[in-house]
């Protein structure tokens, strides 16, 4: 009887602890992970300096272009600068950075202050064009090829194993 | 430079953990019965040099130090002072410093108060205690270390989130985690106690105090973050059955258990493996509770940043714990028999303890049901306040009445003589319940049952206070705690049953009747704050019965740093009564949603939880005049 009563508990014990660890791996929130493959249809961003406006025929031009989302406000955005600043002398690739719900002054301050590694620069001051990017925190990022599609994309902050990645796919 | 004494102090701190463990190690093997000099002065050493790195952190905050990630994220140069130190905790990070510290504390404490105790428990437990110390220490340095440093420097901070800057949130984290960290010295002590076969009734008096102090101040720490939801949430409820309030509410269960079983440990070297069993649970379920909010697996407002190797490390060290407490449990295992009269006070307690085992429970499934539920079907489901509503409240009614006749019923055996008194009360609970409903015309079954039982609480309590009173035995810490509790649930009924609730879009000059009440949109203000802007309405609040005037001036908040909109209730607050009071705009439009509530005796539901503590910390002064 008190053997039973121990194999039970453990099990118990066991069986939750093990529902723990599934539970680590899904990710409860939103995700836009599915998007790669598919194409970018809707391309409406507004430049940094004057009111003119991307459009997808703009990104056509390029063989690749990633399309980089940040603010001055964002910690992360910092630290993934500097590749961002190698990337930009990739010949084959254009980067398209996305200023992200920001103010402009302090936006250009961060672009003084860091370098500006982008080749294209627009701005979503209120995040509504993100949207169409699955957007939902930044930094992000996008690769594109010349027909929109979707390569790659990364969550987060652009990593050393993230840089290969695009040169590696690139070239 | 703060970064580097930071991590400093740190590194040093897990060195003189491993010390301590080496040198009560050796001590072990010696024949003395005093515990080492060393042992005390790497202690105190170890405590010293945390204390300075918390006190590091609080100056990296002041001096607005935003070379590191976490000042950087979470302060800003124009936060009032105040909530620059609170900013500290109020974050993964620093908040994982305060509980280390506490732990740190706490374990030199409990070394230096516990002379009487043998050699090898002390030494055990202070081992044990010293592996907790390491383990988190080395999760803070690894994975969430408040002294990371970003470079280039920012010129300035985040800022703290707005709904976080609140008094009673700059002292709810402190409060709780002297809870949560509280229960780990009696979970060391209890392994210490199956180690080294220390279960002699003398074991509840190294542990008695602490149970005291992590209760008491877990209590205060719930209480404060209800208030905190109350007053800044805006839904004008204090008690959501929202998993993190569960994660709290659920080593409370635990250690309510626990000290009662305590007193009949100590009277009747009864229950020894219960008492350990809840030793041991009350720290795993502050550990997991800690898990299911840092981990992401939950979202709320404690959820900071969501990272599953945070959740990992976090899980392994909880598995650890678990599988460590169980395998030492069945080894030292021994049936005991109890032999219990029905009509003892040790089955009284015992049933205190069956209760507080099923509220535990029902708490933990409502809470890990939908978890696992996603985890295995890949539904998302959400289990709400009618589950624990409709589980929990018909048990309360049953509870109430065990919770006013145990406490007069007497060791070993006792006899029913005062059934006539018991009559009594019920009968004057009875009348009172319906005065009640008749003066205010309201009706429930169910809610006239827990105000019956309520009362009947707390007249039987009070009966007693002055049947021991005359005796001069009374016991007073008991009483106290047991009355508030009745009134708590009294109060919370009322509460319940009397509130009332209206929601309308008002345009400016309007008036709205309703019941006895007017509401009139009287003006409309923009203020600038140094951190803020404000759109004030003010709204005049009319009894038509008393001609009673209520001016409130609900706010709509614009922050900068981050910038977000919040909606600050204006409350008044009076003996009977809160009015509640929150505004929002509605876009494009010239009308402002309004949501008007009406809550009887709140202030009297946040004191009687103080007192139902403030009875924990009399003890707690009792036992310590005694020793």
């Amino acid at each position: 009887m008190q053997r039973i009563i121990k194999i039970t508990v453990l099990i118990i014990f066991l069986f939750i602890i093990g529902v723990f660890f599934i539970s680590l791996d899904k990710d409860t929130n939103y995700n836009t992970k599915n998007l790669i493959g598919k194409n970018i249809s809707k391309i409406n961003l507004e430049y940094f300096n004057e009111k003119k406006f991307y459009t997808e025929e703009d990104l056509k031009k390029n063989n690749y272009t990633l399309v980089n989302f940040w603010a001055s406000w964002c910690a992360p955005c910092r630290n993934e600068h500097p590749l961002l600043l190698k990337l930009s002398k990739e010949k084959n690739l254009k980067l398209l950075g996305v200023n992200f719900k920001d103010k402009k002054n302090q936006a250009k301050i961060f672009l003084k202050d860091l370098g500006n590694p982008y080749d294209f620069l627009a701005k979503d001051e209120f995040g509504k064009q993100s949207i169409n990017f699955g957007i939902y925190g930044i930094p992000e990022s996008i690769l594109l090829n010349n027909n929109l599609k979707v390569l790659q994309k990364f969550v987060g902050p652009l990593t050393l194993k993230d840089y290969n990645l695009i040169i590696e796919i690139i070239n | 430079m703060l970064s580097n004494l930071g991590n400093l102090l740190l590194f040093l701190s897990i060195f003189l953990s491993f010390a301590i463990i080496y040198a009560s190690y050796k001590s072990l093997r010696l024949s003395g019965k005093l515990i080492p000099r060393i042992i005390y002065q790497i202690s105190t050493l170890q405590s010293t040099l945390i204390i300075i790195c918390f006190f590091t952190l609080i100056a990296a905050f002041i001096i607005s130090d935003f070379s590191l990630i976490t000042v950087y994220q979470n302060s800003h140069t124009l936060k009032p002072v105040f909530y620059k130190i609170a900013g500290t905790w109020g974050n993964h990070e620093g908040s994982l410093l305060l509980w280390v510290i506490i732990l740190t504390i706490f374990s030199f404490l409990f070394l230096v108060f516990n002379k009487n105790h043998p050699k090898p428990f002390r030494l055990i437990t202070l081992i044990i205690q010293n592996i907790l110390i390491i383990g988190f220490l080395f999760f803070i340095l690894f994975n969430s270390n408040p002294f990371s440093v970003l470079l280039p420097v920012p010129k300035e901070g985040l800022g703290l989130n707005p709904i976080l800057q609140d008094p009673a949130l700059a002292i709810h984290p402190p409060l709780l985690y002297i809870g949560f960290v509280g229960s780990s010295i009696y979970f060391s002590a209890a392994i210490s106690s199956l180690i080294t076969n220390y279960s002699q009734t003398s074991f509840v008096h190294s542990i008695k105090n602490w149970v005291l102090i992590s209760w008491s101040f877990q209590t205060l720490g719930i209480l404060v973050g209800s208030i905190w939801a109350y007053y800044e949430l805006g839904w004008g409820g204090f008690w959501f059955w929202d998993p993190v309030e569960n994660a709290s509410l659920l080593p409370w269960f635990a250690m309510t258990a626990l000290f009662h079983s305590l007193i009949v440990f100590e009277k009747r070297n009864l229950f020894y493996f219960w008492v350990i069993i809840l030793c041991l649970l009350t720290f795993i379920l502050s550990v997991t509770g800690t898990f299911l909010v840092r981990s992401g697996i939950l979202n709320s407002v404690h959820t900071f940043a969501s990272d599953p190797a945070r959740g990992i490390y976090i899980l392994l060290f909880l598995s650890l714990m678990v599988f460590i407490s169980i395998f030492l449990l069945f080894k030292k295992y021994k049936i005991e028999n109890y032999n219990l009269n029905a009509n003892s006070k040790e089955t009284f307690i015992l049933v205190n303890n069956w209760f507080m085992m099923f509220y535990l429970i029902t708490v933990l499934l409502g809470t890990i049901y939908p978890i696992f539920i996603d985890a295995l079907m890949g539904n998302q489901i959400s289990v709400g306040p009618p589950f624990y509503n409709t589980v929990i409240l018909p048990a309360v009614v049953i509870f109430l009445f065990f919770m006013s006749i145990g406490p007069r019923v007497k060791w070993i055996k006792s006899h029913f003589e005062n059934i006539k008194i018991y009559l009594l009360i019920l009968a004057g609970s009875i009348v009172i319940n319906f005065l009640i409903s008749f003066l205010l015309k309201s009706y429930s079954v169910l809610s006239n049952l827990i105000i019956i039982s309520a009362i009947f609480l707390i007249i039987s309590s009070l009966q007693d206070a002055v049947k021991y009173y005359r005796k001069n035995r009374i016991n007073l810490s008991q009483t106290i705690s047991h009355t508030a509790f009745g009134f708590l649930v009294l109060f919370i009924g009322l509460n319940h049953i009397f509130s009332i609730e209206k929601d309308y879009n008002i345009k400016l000059g309007e008036t709205k009747k309703f019941n006895n009440y007017s509401i009139k949109f009287q003006n409309l203000e923009l203020e600038n704050y140094s951190n803020y802007k404000a759109i004030i309405g003010e709204l005049i609040i009319k009894d038509v019965k008393t001609e009673k005037k209520n001016i409130l001036r609900p706010e709509i908040r614009i922050y900068n740093n981050p910038q977000t909109l919040t909606y600050e209730a204006s409350i008044r607050t009076s003996i009977l009564k809160d009015y509640y009071l929150t505004m929002s705009n509605i876009d494009r439009s010239d009308y402002y949603n309004i949501k008007f509530q009406k809550k009887p005796l709140m202030i009297w539901i946040w004191i009687s939880v103080i007192m139902i503590a403030f009875g924990g910390f009399l003890r707690l002064l009792k036992n310590a005049k005694n020793n």
